[in-house]
């Protein structure tokens, strides 16, 4: 029902990172997406922040909910997704295409475990408020 | 506490996704919120709104009754009008606000009223109460497990609820209520709503909810509680519990923005307290504001204006309709005039807001 693509990773809590090299590019699973509804704002960290791996990061909001997001790997931001900014909406049409978040120069330490696509069952995207 | 599923639960079960709200589990969204939101706006979306309570008053003293437990004068309704008005205590706090219908003269009841979801028992007790207390004749029912109700809005909404009635809805004025058979279930149609649109709110007997539901499926876009509120929002419509709550959020109805619900002529509960705050003017009065900067303000964010926290954010969301986040809230009056510029306090940032006149779309 809900697409997670085997190129990349995720967290139980629905971030993705892709593992092909040395840049990640990170987003949320199309699960994630749908669990939120029509998002409307993104809150996202600046190029040459550091993220690290299950902290926070940045915000997105729905118009329902407003999610945490948590950092799939840990590393150096290399690029914000601008685009996001005038159309959040790309996060609910393409999840894993336009609608990514960050690209992220992912930090030496690969100690990271590496986890299965999230079935749709999984725990929701953490929500409060 | 498990949650009450309202009659219609299992009809949409598998189409929507669902929220507790008011010791209900009820539909928040359907399909999306942007587009059941649109489909209110510009042609007609039906809710499921029977987590909303009903309250039958009949009796020869049931006029008295309504009278000292509503802040607005019932006197002024006719068989088959109705009323919004305020519930309050004795310091003019408003508890609930509701929908006071005085049904057709052909109905048992004299008069059928809509408190919020979660609050029907506490409000029939506070009638059966006040009744014994004022020794009246009047005879007070809970009747929520009884009633479905649905409610059918947008500009297309008259055309669409006339085709299944056996009444002329057409020509029903707003706020008027008829008895009138929808798809061969007796009902109560009434025009009100809670959108700003045309639109219908239908009373059904319990068992009969799905006849009725099914009867406007082809027409109608089905809308969840998400679409509710944004669509209220962007009216300025006050949410019960939310912007005004007699434990979270204490509000007079002058403070709230009815003070026009309030018939200061009558005798009720929290009369004299309101008339002393009349008299004095309020301090605090409810906003609308427009954020200048990207983020949405949510419930309980902090207002600021001057370096210091003025007021709080008591609604928020994102309007679809003006693509812009809206929100509502208490500011001191000194601030209250739309286009001062204020900012919100979005989880330790300040946006930039403007206070914004009510309803922040036009020509409603």
């Amino acid at each position: 029902m809900f697409e997670a693509p085997e190129d990349r990773k995720y967290l139980e809590s629905h971030e993705y990172a892709t593992t092909d090299g040395e840049t990640a590019t990170v987003g949320i699973s199309d699960f994630a997406q749908d669990e939120l509804g029509d998002v409307v704002f993104v809150e996202l960290p600046e190029v040459g922040d550091e993220i690290t791996q299950h902290e926070e990061f940045g915000v997105v909001e729905s118009i329902k909910a407003v999610s945490d997001l948590y950092a799939p790997v840990s590393g150096t931001v290399t690029a914000v997704n601008e685009a996001l900014f005038d159309q959040p909406e790309l996060v609910n049409e393409d999840p894993y295409g336009d609608g990514w978040l960050l690209e992220v120069e992912v930090a030496d330490d690969r100690s990271s475990k590496t986890s299965s696509p999230p079935r749709s069952t999984a725990s929701k995207p953490s929500e409060r408020q | 506490m498990a949650l009450r599923k309202p009659p219609l639960h299992d009809v949409y079960a598998a189409d929507a996704s669902f929220t507790g709200f008011g010791g209900w589990e009820m539909p928040v969204e359907f399909d999306s919120i942007r587009a059941e939101h649109a489909a209110v706006r510009e042609s007609v979306g039906i809710f499921d709104v029977s987590h909303m309570g009903e309250i039958a008053v009949s009796g020869p003293d049931a006029t008295a009754l309504m009278q000292r437990l509503t802040s607005n004068d019932v006197t002024r309704l006719s068989p088959g009008e109705s009323q919004y008005s305020a519930i309050t205590d004795e310091s003019g706090i408003i508890i609930d606000d509701t929908i006071v219908y005085r049904l057709p003269e052909t109905r048992d009841a004299e008069f059928l009223f809509v408190p919020n979801a979660g609050h029907d028992e506490e409000i029939n007790q506070r009638w059966v109460d006040h009744c014994e207390e004022w020794g009246l004749d009047a005879d007070v029912e809970n009747q929520t497990e009884d009633w479905a109700m649905v409610a059918v809005q947008g500009p297309d909404a008259a055309a669409t609820v006339d085709s299944v009635t056996d009444a002329d809805v057409t020509s029903l004025s707003k706020g008027n209520l008829v008895e009138s058979d929808v798809a061969t279930v007796e009902s109560l149609v009434a025009r009100t709503g809670y959108t700003g649109e045309d639109g219908f709110e239908i009373l059904c007997p319990t068992a009969d909810a799905e006849a009725v539901w099914t009867a406007f499926a082809g027409d109608c876009t089905p809308c969840g509680l998400g679409s509710r509120d944004t669509l209220r929002t962007e009216m300025g419509f006050l949410l019960s519990g939310q912007d005004f709550d007699p434990e979270d959020e204490p509000r007079t109805p002058y403070e709230a923005g009815i003070g026009w619900t309030v018939a200061l002529d009558t005798e009720f509960v929290g009369r004299d307290a309101l008339a002393a705050a009349e008299s004095e003017g309020v301090e605090e009065t409810f906003v609308g504001l427009v954020l200048r900067e990207r983020g949405v303000a949510r419930h309980g964010y902090d207002i600021v204006a001057d370096g210091e926290s003025i007021g709080h954010v008591t609604s928020g969301t994102m309007s679809p309709t003006l693509g812009e986040a809206i929100a509502l809230g208490y500011v001191p009056t000194s601030y209250a005039e739309p286009g001062t510029e204020v900012a919100v306090d979005v989880r330790g940032r300040e946006k930039r807001a403007e206070i914004a006149a009510t309803p922040f779309i036009e020509d409603h």
